[in-house]
Order: C-alpha cells, then sequence, then structure tokens
C-alpha cells in the first residue's frame, strides 16, 4: 500500500483505536504483577499512550508525507513504517510522562512497561496493515490507506 | 453447396458492415446463439483477473464465459516473457504485493517463497526494500503456479472456450452479441472447417492484450527488402534463440536497439553467456535518446538516470498504481493523462546492481560499446549486416553486426487489431490520447453502452485512461475490482463486502471454490 496523506491519518486512527486498544486491553491484564501499579492503572495509562500516539501522529504523518515527495516512488517503505515507531515511541514516551506529572488522570509507567506496550502495539498494527487488513478491506490498498 | 457457402459468406458481410444485430439476423444465417451473462474476451490474465474477482463475488462460473484462442490464462505473458529472457526461473518486474492469483494481495509473494524455501531471506528482503535492499520481486514460475492453481479452484476450465473472436456487435435489445469462431478441424476435401456462435450478454468485458508487436520501421522495411536475412533482425519478444545459438557458436557482433527492461534482460543474456558459455559477443548498444543523468527540473519529480539508462524499479512510480499519484492522475483530462504517464513511464528499466556492474564489466573488457545515433540504412553484407547511422556521438558512420535486436518493446496502433478496429467502426467506441481504446475510470469504454449492456476494457491497450499500471497484475486486478463494484451497483453480482472477503479469502487460503450466491 502505497499511502496518500488522508490515507495515513485514517488508517493509523483507525487501527490505533481498534487493534491498538484491544491490544493495550490484553497486555495491561498480562503485565500483572506485585510490583506493578493495578490493572486500572496500567490500562489508563497504556489507552493514553494510544490516544498521545493518535494525536501526535496526526503531526507525524504530515512530516513523512513532505518527506514522501521527495521520492520519486511517492510511497514509504514499509521498513520505514516500522523503524519510525522507535521516534514516535521516544515522543509519545516524553508527552506521556509530561502528562502524568501534570495530571492525576494520567498514570505514570515504568520504561519496559512502556517499551513492552508500545512496542507490541506498534508491531501488531504494522504486521496487520502489512497483509491482514487488505482482506477485510480490499479496496484500502489502492485508495492509498483512504476508508473513506 | 458452394453456391449456399458464398450465399452464406455474403449475408455474413452483410451482417459485418451493420451497427447493430437481431438475434434473428444471426439465426437466418445458421448462428447458433448463446445467452450468457457475462462474456469476457481475450482469455488472458485480464480475463482471469475479471473472473476471480467475480467468482468471489458468488457468481457462478456457469454465468461466465471466457473466450480466448489459450486456455492457460497464463501462456500469452508466459511466452511473452520467455522470448524476452525471463524464463520461468528468472524474477519479474511486480512487487510482492501484485498477486495476480490472489485478489487481496495476501500472503504476499514474498510470503509465499519465505514459507516454500523456509527462508526468512524474501521477508528480510521486504522489510528492508529498497533503502538496504533492492525490491523483492517474485519469480515468474511462482507467479504461473499460482495461476495454475486458481485456476483449478474457481472453475476456469468450464469457463473457457477456446476460439477467436473478431467481431463484437450491440443488440438491438440492448446488450450485446459476440460472435465467436471455433476451428473444427478439417474437411474431406481439406478446407479449415469452423463453427460461429453468437454469445449473447448484458456484459461484455474486452482483454486482448496488446494490439500486436511491432519492429522499428528501418527494421521492418528491411525485413521486407530482404527476406533471405531476416533472421538476423528480431524482435526481442519473438522467438529469437537462434540468435544466441548462433553467437555460442562463432565470435559475432550485435546490436541492441531500446533501454527499457527488455534491453537490459536481453544484455544480461549475451554476457551471462559470455560467462558461462564462454561466447566471443561483442556488444554494440545502439541509443536514440540518451540518458546522461537524473531526469526531471524538480527535486519533488526526479527519476534516477544515467549511463543510457532511465532507472525506477517498476514500468511507473508505486504512487501510480495506489498512492497519490493514482488518485492524481484520475482526476485529469485525456491530454493531461497522457502527458502525465508519459512522464512517469516512456522508456526505464529496473535499477539492478547485479545488471550495472555487469555492464560496467564489459564496457571495461571492451565487449560492451554505446552508441548514439539514428540508423539511416542498414544492408545485408556476407555474414552479417552494415548499419549505416547518423552518428550523435562523434564516433564512426559505420556499424558491422551480425545480429540485431529490437528490445524498444514498440507495439503496433490498435487499428491493426481487428477486434479493436471493429469496436472503432461499428460499437461507437473511441481512441484517447495515447491512441489506446477511451475507457471511463471504472473502464466502462466511453460510447459504447447498449441499453443496459456496458462493455468493458482493461489491460494495455487502455492505457492513457484514468489509471498508469494497466499493463500490470495489480492494474489487471483493480480494473477487475472496479468493474465488479460497477456490475454489483448494476444489481448483476453481489458487493465485495468486509464479510464476503474475510469467508472468499478463508476459502482461498483453504483452498476451496467460492461459494456461489447470485445477485440479490
Amino acid at each position: 500500500m502505497t499511502p496518500t496523506l488522508a490515507g495515513r491519518i485514517q488508517t493509523r486512527l483507525l487501527l490505533l483505536s481498534t487493534i491498538g486498544l484491544a491490544w493495550v486491553v490484553l497486555v495491561a491484564a498480562l503485565l500483572g504483577g506485585s510490583a506493578s501499579p493495578s490493572y486500572t492503572d496500567r490500562l489508563r495509562a497504556g489507552v493514553a499512550a494510544l490516544i498521545i500516539t493518535m494525536l501526535l501522529g496526526v503531526v507525524w504523518e504530515l512530516v513523512y508525507h513532505a518527506a514522501q515527495q521527495y521520492r520519486w516512488e511517492k510511497d514509504w517503505p514499509t521498513g520505514l513504517a516500522l523503524a519510525v515507531g522507535l521516534t514516535e515511541g521516544t515522543a509519545v514516551w516524553f508527552a506521556l510522562n509530561t502528562a502524568a506529572r501534570r495530571s492525576t488522570l494520567v498514570p505514570s509507567m515504568t520504561v519496559p512497561m512502556f517499551v513492552v506496550v508500545f512496542g507490541t502495539t506498534w508491531l501488531l498494527i504494522w504486521l496487520f496493515a502489512s497483509g491482514p487488513m487488505r482482506v477485510v478491506a480490499l479496496r484500502w490498498r489502492y485508495r492509498g490507506g483512504r476508508l473513506l | 453447396m458452394s453456391t449456399v457457402r458464398t450465399s452464406q459468406k455474403s449475408m455474413l458481410d452483410q451482417l459485418l458492415i451493420q451497427d447493430k444485430w437481431k438475434r434473428d439476423d444471426l439465426l437466418d444465417l445458421g448462428i447458433r446463439v448463446i445467452d450468457a451473462p457475462l462474456v469476457t474476451v481475450g482469455g488472458g490474465l485480464g480475463s482471469f483477473a475479471l473472473a476471480d474477482h467475480l467468482r468471489v463475488a458468488g457468481v457462478p462460473a456457469s454465468e461466465i464465459v471466457v473466450l480466448g484462442p489459450c486456455s492457460d490464462p497464463s501462456d500469452t505473458y508466459r511466452r511473452l516473457a520467455s522470448n524476452s529472457q525471463i524464463p520461468d526461473n528468472e524474477r519479474l518486474r511486480s512487487d510482492s504485493g501484485s498477486t495476480i492469483d490472489n485478489i487481496w494481495g495476501f500472503p504476499s509473494y514474498a510470503l509465499r517463497e519465505a514459507w516454500h524455501d523456509r527462508s526468512l531471506t524474501p521477508l528480510m528482503k521486504v522489510a528492508t526494500e529498497p533503502i538496504l535492499t533492492e525490491y523483492f520481486t517474485p519469480r515468474a514460475g511462482q507467479v504461473y503456479a499460482g495461476v495454475d492453481r486458481e485456476c483449478d479452484r474457481i472453475g476456469w476450465s468450464s469457463m473457457f472456450h477456446k476460439g477467436w473472436v473478431r467481431t463484437i456487435r450491440p443488440d438491438r435489445d440492448g446488450g450485446y452479441f459476440v460472435l465467436f469462431t471455433v476451428e473444427k478441424g478439417l474437411a474431406v476435401d481439406g478446407r479449415r472447417q469452423i463453427e460461429r456462435i453468437a454469445f449473447r450478454c448484458r456484459t461484455v468485458h474486452v482483454a486482448v492484450g496488446y494490439p500486436g508487436l511491432a519492429l522499428l520501421p528501418d527494421l521492418a522495411s528491411f525485413r521486407k527488402r530482404y527476406p533471405d536475412h531476416s533472421h538476423r533482425v528480431s524482435n526481442a519478444y519473438e522467438p529469437h534463440d537462434h540468435v544466441y545459438d548462433e553467437l555460442s557458436h562463432r565470435s559475432s557482433t550485435i546490436v541492441i536497439r531500446g533501454s527499457g527492461i527488455v534491453a537490459s534482460r536481453v544484455l544480461q543474456r549475451l554476457l551471462d553467456d559470455r560467462r558461462t558459455l564462454g561466447t566471443n559477443t561483442r556488444i554494440v548498444h545502439l541509443f536514440r535518446h540518451y540518458v546522461d543523468g537524473p531526469q526531471g527540473d524538480s527535486p519533488r519529480f526526479r527519476r534516477q538516470g544515467g549511463g543510457g539508462f532511465a532507472y525506477q524499479p517498476f514500468n511507473f512510480p508505486k504512487a501510480a498504481w495506489s498512492g497519490q499519484l493514482r488518485e492524481h492522475l484520475e482526476g485529469l483530462e485525456s491530454s493531461e493523462r497522457a502527458d502525465l504517464i508519459n512522464r512517469m513511464g516512456g522508456t526505464n528499466t529496473a535499477p539492478r546492481k547485479a545488471w550495472q556492474r555487469q555492464l560496467a564489466e564489459a564496457r571495461e573488457a571492451g565487449v560492451y560499446l554505446q552508441r548514439i545515433g539514428r540508423v539511416t540504412d542498414i544492408e545485408p553484407t556476407g555474414s552479417g549486416l552494415r548499419i549505416v547511422l547518423d552518428p550523435s556521438d562523434g564516433g564512426s558512420a559505420i556499424v558491422e553486426a551480425n545480429h540485431i535486436v529490437d528490445a524498444t518493446g514498440l507495439l503496433a496502433e490498435m487499428t491493426q487489431h481487428r477486434l479493436l478496429a471493429d469496436l472503432l467502426t461499428h460499437c461507437g467506441a473511441g481512441q484517447n490520447s495515447k491512441g489506446r481504446l477511451d475507457v471511463d475510470p471504472d473502464f466502462e469504454v466511453r460510447g459504447t453502452r447498449s441499453g443496459e449492456g456496458k462493455m468493458y476494457a482493461s489491460g494495455a491497450m487502455t492505457l492513457g485512461g484514468h489509471y498508469a499500471g494497466v499493463d500490470s497484475f495489480l492494474g489487471l486486478q483493480y480494473a477487475a475490482l472496479r468493474i465488479t463494484d460497477q456490475m454489483s451497483n448494476d444489481g448483476l453480482c453481489r458487493a465485495l463486502s468486509p464479510g464476503r472477503n474475510a469467508s472468499g479469502w478463508t476459502r482461498w487460503a483453504l483452498g476451496r471454490p467460492p461459494r456461489n450466491r447470485r445477485a440479490a
């Protein structure tokens, strides 16, 4: 799939709010332990990370789209879509920590927990977008990721 | 007997000059009329892609009629690929997700190759392409095997009828008659026996591939003037193994014309033969237009180029198939589309490092020479050819060679194809700015509607329309999807909904035939 700007944003929002959310609900339960925060706090922190990834992501997509304009293919290589998880993850981590410091609604997360939650969610979404997404949304790949 | 035949021929000739037919016209001529909801003409990969989509949408095989000269839909593609030096074990110029045998593009060819070979290499290639590695491209044999499997699954053989279609006419009552000629063997008197059958359908799809191949005019003229020496001038898409055979037996010089992907393949074959068979072949690569650097003034629209070649991984930038360039092209007018298609496409080849290295080594060894100029004359000599150039590189005006291979991929005009010419003359079809069949964004042939009947077309002959990559696996699938969606809108089949796709894909994965579901 070669994304358009609208396709990038729509795909990001859809996949984070469906597969991403389902995975965070599950992984928050799997990460339990005596020293961990409660399940509710883990879930709230995970959902907060998802929301930040969506909001910051809209800005990131503008940057990626601008960079794409300098490629003859006007495409976005699959590996790059995975690799930018590192920069995005770092940005989300700082934004999440800032939010946790300023609001009691957002619980904090340890670095290992964040790496697991964000990393696995990112990987899962990347894998889904690289294949199975085409099955349920046949026209998605032709429309540059646009769903509407 | 002869008088009857002459009279029938005369009646048929009378019928062929009419723009619309009636059922009785055909019955009066003794032509059997068979009703079918949909007929797809061509029987190649374009027909296959549409039949595959319709079958997944639930259309029973009994409601699809496929007409063409070859029972295997890959046959023509395979022959052209093989002639242009892509045998089954070589890789095509197509990406991993362009799975012609699977309408969803999943699992990709890379995933299947990884599974088959129990190797992570294809997946690593896809994950790192094109930055750390070159694009993954599937082996030709893998593609053909997939098509064979899908043919079995969707019941291709029950849909297919072998023969020729040279005429389509609108039915006065709406829909179309497709006049089909079947060879019935030889009569006692040695005459070829044929049977004509007219399929009457509401929807007709035309996917006959290239209108035809053409030689460069100077080469065509040489063949005409010197038929005894015509074997020295070959089109790369025609069988030309005799050239390689001769080169393997004696020191020779060969001239290559063209700088696209086919030229690259022929050069690879010649240089591989030098290495593996020890041939002593000298190559003169003749360019008409020499690409000496990147193409394009804008940093946002600049293609790699140099050393004579324009480089891009596929025929068009990837976004022409599914990204922003597809959307942009769809909104343009005919002449603007032709201009953009020319700028995105044109003559280009894949930037494969192995080829570039091979050419650099051959150039260094003095066995690969590039020349720039226009051919003004070709004359036969004792054992070869004397080519007269109007050189623009300051070199000699004379090139002596044993063979010339035309790898320009020049196509014949649409009007030289009997069926396509007939569509222009009698069915109201028109030509776009690229001289090909004028289709709308849903691949309906403009000007050919007949009552409720619609005519669609896909493949190479629709280049210049609203989609650039029509002559590719993904392009054929895109056209098939647009046509299926239109047929669904017209109530002729079920929609390819998410649920239908999920169950259809599961059946594909299990190797089960699609489930038949008639239109609601």
